[in-house]
């Protein structure tokens, strides 16, 4: 049971942790619910739909369907966290200073909330169907051990999801004037990490040169399979043994998304504030 | 539209990607999954070198490879068999395991 528990809520966590920085990072945007709650559950059914063809997907592109798909669908992910950033860059301030004033919801329009509801959905949708996939063997040769089982996968997932809550609730602690500036941070530098992971994945095809298979080994200091090593290697990209490839990726998006965000003329406030 | 554009972003990258085929040259090394072991649990590869690593899953269920050591991670589907590159490697010995049932599903890589 304990072992069904521990291998959900390592795929969990991951998605969950993403999950809450993009609550925390639309707070206070109008419909964000609904267009996360979207996200959440077209992943899961994405989730599902893409277990169900996980052979034929990996037997694509020579084998090596996997890698590319994980590869296409975290690049996805990155271009529309860099775009939420160069977003928010330039509307952040003014919406922190609406929710702050008012207090309430604002109308921000659909296109960041869209951009965000993909990453939800992805991200749910790669780490779900691993689990549906681990469950659905459980399922299949569990035998008497089954209903063991689904109670360990029942508290994986419960845990998992209790680490994102976390994680969202201490981001709402921050000043609102000061939250999508840390939001900001923290989405830039997930984006970063999921560009190194995608660098792994072509690597792994082949499609990439490593660069140095191993720049460094962290691993007896922060291991990658202990909770702290899984947290960081979501938020920051952490990686105990790193390819060259991974840090080119890191860099990479790191500055591209970086000087895009520094290029774009902020919207002042002004405007809003008059009349108090 | 959300999955058209995964779709096409999928695509874009197999069309681009997808003719790259792994030369001939490489070395290639089976492991052959069954009763969620792998067969054989220790298997010797050459330094410096990369190499495809062939894994022919038997069993019933989806198996998942996965090697922090190595830095690799796999789903293979019941009956179906799963490539990936590995290396250059440095010598040493690389531990690696078949997550879903890692009690019995553990090997050995040894890099000489």
């Amino acid at each position: 049971m304990l072992g069904t528990a521990i291998i959900v809520f390592r795929e969990v966590l991951e998605a969950a942790l993403i999950v809450g920085i993009v609550l925390a990072a639309s707070r206070g945007l109008l419909g964000r619910g609904w267009w996360i709650g979207a996200g959440v559950g077209a992943g899961l059914a994405g989730a599902a739909l893409v277990a169900a063809a996980a052979g034929s997907i990996a037997a694509m592109a020579a084998g090596f369907g996997q890698e590319l798909f994980n590869a296409a669908v975290l690049l996805t992910a990155v271009v529309m966290l860099g775009w939420h950033n160069v977003w928010m860059k330039r509307h952040g301030q003014e919406l922190a200073a609406q929710v702050a004033d008012l207090g309430q919801s604002v109308r921000a329009g659909a296109r960041p909330l869209y951009a965000l509801a993909l990453v939800v959905c992805v991200a749910v949708l790669r780490e779900g169907s691993e689990v549906v996939l681990f469950l659905y063997g459980v399922a299949v040769s569990g035998g008497n051990q089954g209903a063991d089982m689904l109670v360990g996968g029942v508290l994986g997932l419960v845990a998992g999801a209790l680490s994102g809550l976390i994680l969202y609730l201490g981001l709402l602690n921050i000043p609102t004037r000061h939250l999508f500036t840390v939001t900001s941070w923290l989405i830039l530098l997930l984006a970063a990490g999921m560009a190194s992971q995608a660098a792994s994945f072509l690597m792994q095809a082949g499609f990439l040169p490593a660069f140095g298979d191993q720049l460094w080994d962290s691993s007896s200091f922060l291991t990658m399979d202990s909770v702290i090593g899984r947290v960081l290697h979501t938020l920051v990209g952490y990686d105990d043994r790193p390819a060259g490839i991974q840090l080119v990726f890191y860099l990479i998006t790191l500055s591209t998304i970086g000087l895009l965000m520094r290029s774009v003329p902020r919207l002042r406030p002004s405007g809003q504030r008059c009349g108090r | 539209m959300r999955l058209g554009l995964g779709v096409m972003m999928t695509s874009l990258v197999f069309g681009g990607l997808g003719t790259v085929s792994v030369r001939a040259e490489d070395l290639s090394y089976t492991l052959v999954l069954q009763d969620h072991r792998f067969q054989p649990s220790q298997l010797e590869i050459p330094a410096g070198q990369k190499v495809r690593l062939v894994i022919q899953n038997l069993d019933t269920v989806t198996e998942e490879f996965d090697s922090p050591d190595l830095h690799r991670e796999k789903l293979v589907a019941p009956g179906t068999t799963g490539v990936m590159m590995i290396g250059p490697l440095n010598p040493g010995r690389y531990n690696f395991t078949g997550e879903f049932h890692a009690e019995t599903a553990a090997g050995l890589l040894v890099v000489k």
